[in-house]
């Protein structure tokens, strides 16, 4: 042959050194992705680290429900109504999207077979895609009047309907992870369990489920990230009221929606833009952590 | 290949020196020593847990990608210490390995065979034609793919896919071939028509072979190592070795299966 296998084990030619060289690409990507969070968190860090040092009181700032910034004579920093919103939408939308997304990955995952199963994968997919302007217009368009007429209600913009819009937007993207958590079980884990004379339920319940469990336990982890990020839908629909709510009929103001609607209106550096990114910060701790656990879930904190 | 005189076939191509493996503190083999000859074939039995295909491991650096791997001793194949030389993936390339559980990459059955000479730098079609026909016609898979050579070799059979394997590691053309436990999922059959080209192959390549099957190192290794429980028992003449010749009694007791 014309390219004899060599034993000249200390040679290091061109494959060698292409090696080593993407080692180096690969690992200043994985360093650079890294330096970027950081980044981002530096900068929120300094921008609203005036007012944590000097303004603000933190047995205030997380327990009074007054948000009042803009009162010129004594303004108001307290979350605990906006912390209550998201909560709030947040959860109403994990109770809608957990069986929603559960039951359309098994069938996507377990039943469907073929063209099906192709044209539902694409379905969600575009599903995800939706921007989120477009869910909150329609929660402000076509839930508001049908919220009001069904349980005659004065207003229809409430936790009922942001936790609807916000549960049918991120159940697309648990369904996809689901999904995928649910591939990932090897067929001989069904097929020995079908030899058994396991029904279908059966397997999926005893035998997929177990199996998938870490990823279908990240996908809902990952939802509720999404929950708490998400901004545009959630300030249509909630009515954007800052108010501990008491029924799910009840207006309320999620932590990101404030952001949003009033960051362009501070002047910046006042405390009250501080104040704002001080959010910032809580939000972003809250999504590192819930991040975090997914991680450490979808992984199987086997060895911890 | 370079022809050297006769005398040359007695060098050992392999040898083992004080070999110990533990995997985070856990050993899994110690106080190995031997020496593996050019073109013989040297089988290891034992039964599982034994350490052999840690042995295997050991040889080819797999330690490096395998976390909590410690191999202590020395190993030095075809003249280099393994533990010391520059380039690891020319010793891989230079040894073929077919692990006990077939793995058909998931790409066409041509492709399979033709991966380890186009990652040397083979690019002629018609030199990659005839490797490939002739690695499947020696692992006597040949006559059933060569109608589809364009087909996926992750959907072949389990004993196919084995045989795919083996004739991956034939592609390399390697100095030396390690087989672990090759025929736990091929039939009798293609098991013997492999054999016999294994008893061909020893002309090119020195072969070891892990086995599970006592008879099948009978057949076929020139000398064996028994395994047990992480040392190395007894390295004897294959012949001698079933002949009532082995000088350790629990040597005698797993050969003749009377063994626990």
């Amino acid at each position: 042959m014309n390219h004899p296998v060599t034993t000249d084990f200390d040679r290091r030619d061109r494959d060698w050194y292409m090696d080593k060289l993407v080692q180096l690409v690969v690992f200043v990507s994985g360093i650079s992705a890294i330096v970027f969070v950081i980044g981002i968190f530096i900068f929120i860090t300094k921008e609203g680290m005036g007012f944590i040092l000097d303004t603000m009181d933190p047995v205030e700032f997380f327990t009074s429900p007054y948000w009042e910034p803009s009162d010129e004579d004594a303004p108001e920093y307290g979350i605990l109504a906006l912390i209550a919103g998201t909560a709030s939408v947040t959860g109403l939308a994990l109770l809608v999207s957990i069986p929603f997304s559960l039951g359309a990955a098994v069938f996507i995952g377990e039943f469907s077979t073929g063209k099906t199963r192709e044209f539902l994968k694409i379905l969600i997919e575009l599903l995800a895609a939706i921007p989120s302007v477009v869910w909150g217009f329609i929660g402000l368009t076509i839930m508001n009047p049908l919220i009001i007429d069904i349980f005659d209600v004065p207003v229809g913009l409430s936790v009922l309907n942001a936790g609807i819009i916000l549960g049918l937007m991120t159940a697309p993207i648990m369904t996809s992870i689901a999904e995928d958590a649910l591939k990932a079980v090897p067929d001989r884990y069904r097929e020995a369990a079908e030899a058994m004379g396991a029904t279908r339920w059966q397997v999926i319940f005893k035998v997929v489920f177990p199996a998938a469990k870490n990823g279908l336990l990240g996908a809902v982890l990952l939802g509720v990230g999404r929950g708490f990020g998400e901004t545009m839908a959630v300030l249509l629909a909630t009515g954007h009221s800052v108010n501990i709510p008491h029924s799910i009929f009840d207006p309320v103001r999620a932590l990101t929606a404030t952001i949003a609607a009033e960051l362009g209106e501070t002047a910046v550096g006042s405390d009250h833009y501080q104040a704002l990114f001080t959010i910032g910060i809580f939000l972003f701790a809250i999504t590192f952590i819930i991040n975090l656990t997914a991680d450490l879930v979808v992984r199987g904190v086997r060895n911890g | 290949m370079v022809e050297e005189a006769p005398v040359a076939a007695a060098a050992p191509i392999l040898s083992v020196k004080d070999l110990e493996i533990s995997y985070g503190g856990q050993k899994a083999l110690s106080g190995v020593n031997l020496e593996i000859l050019e073109n013989e074939i040297f089988g290891i039995i034992g039964p599982a847990n034994a350490g052999k295909t840690s042995f295997l491991k050991a040889i080819n650096r797999m330690d490096i990608f395998t976390p909590g791997m410690q191999v202590r001793g020395d190993i030095t194949f075809a003249g280099h210490n393994v533990k010391h030389l520059k380039n690891v993936y020319a010793l891989r390339s230079a040894i073929g390995v077919v692990f006990p559980l077939p793995v058909g990459l998931p790409m066409t059955i041509y492709d399979n065979v033709a991966l380890a000479p186009r990652l040397r730098g083979v690019k002629s079609k018609v030199d990659l034609d005839i490797i490939v026909e002739h690695c499947l016609a020696r692992a006597a898979l040949w006559d059933e793919v060569k109608d589809r050579l364009n087909s996926l070799g992750s959907l072949l059979s389990g004993g196919q896919q084995q045989r795919l394997t083996i004739a991956r590691a034939l592609s390399q053309e390697p100095i030396l071939l390690m087989l672990d436990e090759f025929s736990i999922a091929v039939d009798p059959v293609t098991t013997m028509r492999i054999e016999d080209v294994l008893k061909e192959l020893k002309q090119e390549m020195t072969i070891i072979l892990v086995t599970n099957l006592v008879q099948q190192a009978n057949r076929l290794a020139d000398r064996t190592a028994f395994f047990l429980e992480g040392s190395c028992v007894e390295i004897n003449d294959t012949q001698s070795l079933f002949c009532g010749g082995a000088t350790d009694q629990r040597t005698t007791d797993y050969i003749e299966g009377r063994f626990g």
